[in-house]
């Protein structure tokens, strides 16, 4: 079931079930397609996530009442889901308990070899990107590693940090504030702002892909170009 | 060369354009002008055909110096303004000359002021845009705010006629803001009677208030929250987070979050909203959907009228 509300005087926001599933991101990618096929010119910013899609319009729409109206008309969501796979994307990590893998390991009554198994164990889809350049949503950890966001967020969460918050995981594209629990270092930029304007991607990954972890040595992080903080130094 | 240096760079001073659309589903966020309707006077006044590049001086404190023969404006907060120590007026375009020094002194009303040239400065975009948004280090020059000594290429050096916008239709910074608000995103997880206490409260701007949002004191509206996942927030969204307190997002919002939101202020009054320093009050009314379109055509009859009650200095 489509759901539309309005988002502003310019915007309006799309809602499906409220869960994070395959089968959203899959209806999410389609009614994209669908929307961008409708509102052609008239569409400023579409800015999908979990269960929702955030369509602005330009300033000079036909009225976002009207708008939302046609959409409400014409939008339908797929019969069959077509199960769209993404592409694969490895991202190594050094794992290090520098962080938050010992308080993650000891709440779960893991070891925190356990807790780097179970965290490269899954598979994982890309579900939204953003709050930051190429911080993508990564879904879902494995239940026995859900941890509630830090209650204080710390004042600095290094470059390519890896984190898990509730069933989720992502990597810190640039050293930024952040509440996740850290476990360990991804020595691939995730946001490349110099590839703007060329053939190269930006990030590795776009919403729909998947993504999986492996881990490395030190020595590894290092030879992959990676950045050791000050901490860790 | 047709430039301007940078002499002193003020307390923040950023490059902005109309703002970058169109990435935000890689995590960029919109920045541009927090107050558009100053910046979009400033390039009426210039007759600069489309939306410029020009510099938003926040606080004050800005001084540069022209390198060429051009004409130039500032707009929005009243800052007092000087070319070689002489006064001269803001929302007025002037003459200006190679080796002329332009100063900007610290706000009296207002946070922000558009300092704009004719044709607009040049200067490379990233992702399309000029716009600087300091947390991403993208847009303006290597994604920071100005600094001494920097030059600022102009896009040409064309000398359009001198308009002013006449005084009785200057912003009045200073007075307590209404904020039109629009129902939307979760508004029906707040009940009448919270919305009534919503509109009925008189909030004022806390000391956290940045590009990025506007946080507001008052008294807590408090309410049965539910888990939200992360969702696109729009330009003027009304987050309210536990403590129960509204925050108002404005361009430099981060793009998803999962804040709940009643709904989003008009995009023009959060341009007025983005001109407002701690301590200044504020109210919320409510926009019924139905007055929607009769105000965006009474914005479009405002804009496309504007230029008409300009004043030519010829």
């Amino acid at each position: 079931m489509i759901q539309l509300e309005l988002a502003g005087e310019n915007a309006l926001i799309l809602y499906l079930p409220a869960e994070i599933s395959a089968n959203n991101l899959n209806q999410l990618q389609q009614l994209q397609q669908q929307i961008r096929l409708l509102l052609a010119d008239q569409l400023q910013e579409l800015l999908p996530s979990y269960a929702s899609l955030l369509i602005v319009l330009k300033p000079a729409h036909s009225g976002v009442l009207a708008v939302k109206a046609m959409l409400e008309q014409q939008l339908t969501l797929g019969a069959t889901v077509s199960q769209q796979q993404g592409q694969l994307v490895l991202l190594p990590v050094y794992y290090h308990n520098a962080w938050d893998l010992d308080a993650v390991a000891e709440r779960a009554d893991l070891s925190t070899e356990q807790v780097i198994e179970l965290h490269q164990s899954m598979e994982y889809r890309v579900y939204a990107i953003g709050f930051a350049p190429g911080f993508a949503y990564l879904g879902e950890l494995d239940a026995r590693l859900a941890t509630p966001r830090l209650k204080s967020p710390r004042e600095k969460v290094p470059k390519g940090a890896v984190a898990i918050a509730d069933r989720q995981t992502a990597v810190y594209p640039a050293e930024s504030p952040g509440g996740w629990n850290i476990l360990g270092l991804c020595p691939i930029p995730l946001f490349k702002p110099e590839h703007a304007g060329t053939s190269e991607a930006l990030m590795p990954f776009s919403v729909g892909d998947r993504v999986r972890f492996q881990s490395i040595s030190r020595d590894e992080f290092v030879a992959l170009g990676g950045q050791l903080p000050q901490e860790l130094c | 060369m047709s430039a301007f240096v940078v002499l002193k760079a003020g307390v923040l001073s950023t490059l902005q354009d109309q703002g970058r659309f169109g990435y935000a589903h890689l995590g960029l966020s919109q920045g541009g002008p927090a107050d558009y309707a100053s910046y979009r006077i400033a390039d009426l006044l210039l007759q600069n055909q489309s939306p410029s590049c020009q510099i938003e001086v926040s606080v004050g404190g800005l001084s540069v110096l022209a390198l060429t023969d051009t004409v130039f404006c500032v707009t929005g907060a009243a800052m007092p303004l000087t070319v070689n120590g002489q006064p001269k007026s803001l929302w007025h375009s002037h003459r200006i000359k190679k080796d002329d020094v332009i100063e900007l002194g610290f706000a009296k009303s207002g946070l922000r002021c558009y300092l704009a040239v004719a044709g607009g400065f040049k200067l490379p975009k990233d992702f399309g845009s000029n716009s600087t948004v300091l947390r991403e280090k993208v847009g303006g020059i290597a994604g920071a705010a100005l600094q001494q000594g920097q030059f600022l290429p102009v896009r040409s050096t064309y000398r359009p006629l001198l308009w002013v916008l006449p005084q009785k239709l200057w912003p009045d910074f200073s007075t307590p803001l209404q904020l039109g608000l629009v129902p939307g995103y979760q508004q029906h997880w707040f009940d009448e009677a919270q919305w009534q206490q919503l509109c009925g409260t008189d909030y004022q701007v806390s000391a956290l208030y940045d590009r990025m949002g506007y946080r507001l004191q008052g008294e807590p509206l408090l309410y049965q929250s539910q888990a939200l996942l992360s969702e696109g927030i729009s330009y003027g969204a009304v987050q309210l987070p536990p403590d129960g307190l509204p925050i108002v997002l404005l361009n430099d919002r981060q793009t998803l979050g999962g804040y709940p939101k009643p709904g989003a202020i008009l995009a023009r009054h959060a341009a007025a909203l983005a001109q407002c320093t701690q301590g200044h009050s504020i109210r919320f009314y409510r926009i019924e959907s139905e007055q929607l379109a009769a105000y965006q055509q009474e914005q479009q009859r405002y804009w496309a009228e504007l230029p008409m009650d300009f004043r030519s200095l010829r």
